[in-house]
């Protein structure tokens, strides 16, 4: 990598930044699914390495979230536009000198604001947790090269119109640093009060709405098409979408504190806003399922196309959950419960993961012009993440709705503490097996990187036969 | 941008965003602007201090840089007896809450009193300053307003801390350091809901209780038992110190992790504790080798156990 960074600009190899973006997601994704199942280890058994400050659950849940979020997810995307934007304008990515120093400052950067959190340097602002110096690393290091490296691509394309993926790619990047901005601000300002909690939720929901869910969708608006040969069905459904996401999308951020003494028509308006959510969703999952029409035997042979519509019937319950459980007649009863972490990882672990990897397995056999090392293997893996996901998603469901229950019955909170203890260790033991895939995925892509079969010039790698 | 479609479709963007930007940014802020503080959220501030997370004056989140809440009995100057009075103590340097600095945030009558009745305006960060809470007539409504006791009756921060003992001190804005740092609020909640849960865990918040605190650490994810209002329900230090230090030894099923090490090297007289020792004592107790559990050491009074606990007392 090193040798990259100092090269000129023309002598990179195209797809070489794709490259380390699309392996160091794979590092970060198996640390920080470690870093969850320790947690997850940790309130499950709470004698489970003591007495070390660093290794308390307290110092260690912010590292997990955000090197699953900004490590694994945020990187999968950037290695995705950075071979997917090319490719859909016809041309080269704008600069791959700016793409190579992306990625070696991403790690850098990331590797050291964890490592603050981690010793418990931190804003306090869930998911905002890190400080402001290394939020401004993030915009300007971190996002602003990859955006300008998008748009400038998308500027010199050498097609005439833009396909849905990219308006998506482009929109996404400059939204997420408008949200990083404005999210910021009570730190960089030190504004405080209900303004300080309200704008905590308002990234932390629209980092999630304007970033980790349109981009995924983008992805698999390429993915589906490429694979199966089919058109997308429909581009004006893509729109539909991709306008319905900027609306809808954007506005319900107060729907995370609807047991707090905000402004009652904030609450009520975010509601309303939050039902609408279903637009962009149902729009996305029906074009992508039409799209699969005549090809459905590919979701069991083909293992981009498993990985990408699980993920798409994924965004199914995670929708349905999320429209639904922000109104204020399913609120009072889930909110602060085990219920929103399973929701948090059906979105996160569920839909997105599932759309992404799915774009890592399929980039990294184009990029590499090696067919993938080991079907036995990638399925091995899909079947670990969906399994282990599903125990996750499970075990906390239930324990949301007992913790539920024992919130609205206000039982002796030690009881539901009790209670909840089997799916605690339930959801270990599903993160666990998460995590124990990732690693065999990681050994996968190492062994295609070095011992894949040769993709002969001009084929894609799908229309080559699986080896092992 | 070959294409006429996509100068409109650039443009439509930024309308849609810019619409979406002014319905949730520009209006709640101005809503939430407008709210007058209420007595609580004075308090608040005024123990905390200026920022509760990351700052100039703590980078590595020690607890520095924040006032002394102290109880007095007797006026620090004179020393006549007074009624017992809540006082904040700003030492020299010591950054002061937004209220102090912006008092527009206090909302409509509590800052005209605070400015033109209680001076506050006149505190000076380089020489420090003593706050108290006090109540007036504003438009024939009473509202609480913050007195800078060191321009109205000469109380000076130094003077002040040192006509109280220890035990009158507490380190509230250093003891929410703590909470903050070390991660309490991913289990605990700051936010008694505002559909259910008052009977156990007290009243919710109102609009006005948070002005010029931050961060305001709500938590989103409740594993443990609400703490806004615990020492309401639960007062007793030595409770507080067991559990800390184990929280098994006081409730065998909890899932809290231990928090012995903010004990750090040295116990309140200054004996070395021996962690390894009180470990390998409590895992005898734990398989019924002991009859009772090791005893726990009393927290050094500069002790980081001790901020915490003057913070969970605070909680109210
Ligand atoms: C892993 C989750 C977890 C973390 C982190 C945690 N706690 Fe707890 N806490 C609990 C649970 C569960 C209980 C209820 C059982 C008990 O009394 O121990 C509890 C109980 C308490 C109580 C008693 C509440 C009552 O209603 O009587 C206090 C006070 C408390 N915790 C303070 C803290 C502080 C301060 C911190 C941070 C230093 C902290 N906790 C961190 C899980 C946690
Ligand atoms: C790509 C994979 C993953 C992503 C994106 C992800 C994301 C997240 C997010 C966003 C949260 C915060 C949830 C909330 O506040 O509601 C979280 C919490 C957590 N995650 Fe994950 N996660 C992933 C995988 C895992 C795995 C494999 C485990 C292993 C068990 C795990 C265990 C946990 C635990 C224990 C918490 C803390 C929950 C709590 O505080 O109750 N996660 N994760």
């Amino acid at each position: 990598m090193l040798k990259y960074l100092f090269m000129r600009n023309e002598d990179i190899p195209p797809g070489t930044a794709a490259v380390f973006f699309g392996f160091s997601s794979i590092v970060w994704f198996v640390l920080g699914t470690g870093l969850g199942s320790f947690n997850a280890a940790k309130l499950a058994f709470p004698d489970f390495v003591t007495g070390i400050e660093m290794l308390s659950f307290g110092h260690m849940r912010q590292v997990h979230v955000l090197a699953v979020i900004l490590g694994w997810i945020s990187m999968a995307f950037a290695m995705t536009m950075m071979y997917i934007t090319p490719a859909l304008g016809n041309t080269k990515l704008w600069s791959e000198k700016l793409g190579v120093w992306n990625c070696a400052l991403w790690n850098i950067g990331l590797a050291l604001g964890l490592f603050l959190l981690w010793i418990g340097i931190s804003s306090g602002r869930e998911y905002s947790d890190l400080i402001w110096p290394v939020d401004l690393v993030v915009i300007f290091g971190v996002l602003f090269p990859l955006g300008l490296n998008v748009w400038m691509t998308i500027k010199n394309r050498r097609t005439q119109g833009i396909y849905t993926t990219n308006w998506f790619f482009g929109a996404a990047v400059f939204m997420v640093i408008v949200v990083f901005l404005v999210g910021n601000t009570p730190e960089f300002f030190n504004l405080t009060g209900l303004t300080e909690a309200y704008l905590t939720w308002w990234f932390a929901h629209n980092v999630l709405g304007l970033w980790i869910t349109p981009v995924a969708a983008a992805i698999s608006y390429y993915v589906v098409p490429k694979v199966t040969g089919n058109p997308l069905y429909s581009h004006r459904i893509g729109h539909l979408h991709f306008w319905s996401v900027v609306v809808f999308y954007s506005t319900p951020a107060a729907h995370h504190l609807m047991a707090a003494p905000l402004p009652e028509w904030l609450k009520s308006f975010a509601s309303v806003e939050g039902v609408l959510i279903l637009v962009p969703a149902i729009a996305f999952v029906s074009n992508l399922l039409l799209t699969m029409t005549g090809k459905w035997r590919m979701f069991v042979e083909n293992i981009e196309i498993k990985y990408t519509i699980t993920g798409v019937l994924l965004a199914i319950p995670l929708n349905v959950q999320g429209g639904f459980q922000q109104t204020r007649a399913i609120n009072w009863y889930v909110h602060g419960t085990g219920w929103i972490v399973a929701h948090a990882h059906l979105a996160l672990l569920g839909f997105s993961t599932f759309l992404e990897a799915a774009a890592v397995y399929y980039g990294l056999q184009v990029l590499l012009k090696r067919k993938i090392y080991s079907l036995a293997l990638a399925n091995f893996h899909y079947w670990m993440l969906l399994i282990g996901f599903s125990i996750y998603w499970i075990s906390m469901t239930i324990a949301g709705l007992i913790q539920g229950a024992g919130k609205i019955y206000e039982v002796p909170y030690i009881d539901v503490v009790i209670a909840e203890h089997p799916y605690m260790i339930a959801r270990w033991v599903g993160g666990t097996l998460v995590f124990i895939g990732n690693i065999v995925w990681l050994y996968n892509m190492y062994k295609t990187a070095v011992a894949g079969t040769p993709i002969p010039a001009g084929r894609l790698p799908h229309e080559l036969a699986y080896e092992r | 941008m070959a294409f006429r479609e996509y100068k409109i479709g650039v443009r439509m963007f930024a309308f849609a965003l810019g619409s979406s930007m002014i319905i949730t940014l520009y209006f709640p802020s101005v809503d939430m602007a407008s709210v007058q503080a209420t007595e609580y959220a004075l308090k608040r501030q005024l123990a905390y201090g200026r920022i509760g997370g990351f700052s100039y004056e703590d980078p590595l989140l020690k607890g520095w840089g924040k006032p002394v809440t102290v109880t007095l009995d007797k006026d620090p100057v004179t020393g006549k007896p007074i009624e017992p009075t809540e006082a904040y103590v700003y030492p020299p340097g010591t950054p002061f809450p937004s209220g102090i600095t912006h008092p527009r945030i206090l909302g409509e009558g509590v800052e005209d009193l605070s400015v033109s009745v209680g001076r506050i305006s006149e505190a000076n960060k380089e020489n420090g300053a003593v706050f108290i809470i006090r109540e007036g007539e504003f438009q024939g409504q009473t509202v609480a307003y913050i007195e800078n006791a060191t321009a109205t009756r000469g109380w000076q921060a130094q003077t002040t801390l040192a006509a109280v003992s220890d035990d009158a001190r507490q380190y509230v804005g250093s003891g929410k350091i703590m909470f903050v740092r070390e991660g309490c609020w991913w289990c605990h909640t700051l936010l008694p809901e505002q559909t259910q849960d008052w009977q156990y865990f007290g009243a919710p918040p109102m609009l006005g209780d948070f002005n010029g605190e931050s961060p305001t650490a709500f938590g989103s994810d409740r594993k443990a038992p609400d703490l806004l209002h615990v020492a309401s329900r639960n007062s007793s230090r030595e409770w507080m110190k067991l559990h800390f230090f184990n929280p098994r030894l006081v409730q065998p099923h909890s899932i809290m992790p231990r928090y012995d090490y903010l004990w750090g090297e040295v116990d309140a007289e200054g004996n070395k504790i021996d962690y390894d020792r009180w470990r390998a004592e409590y895992d005898e107790y734990v398989e019924g080798k002991r009859v009772y559990p090791p005893e726990v050491p009393e927290p050094h009074p500069d002790s980081e156990a001790r901020k915490l606990i003057d913070f969970m007392m605070f909680l109210k």
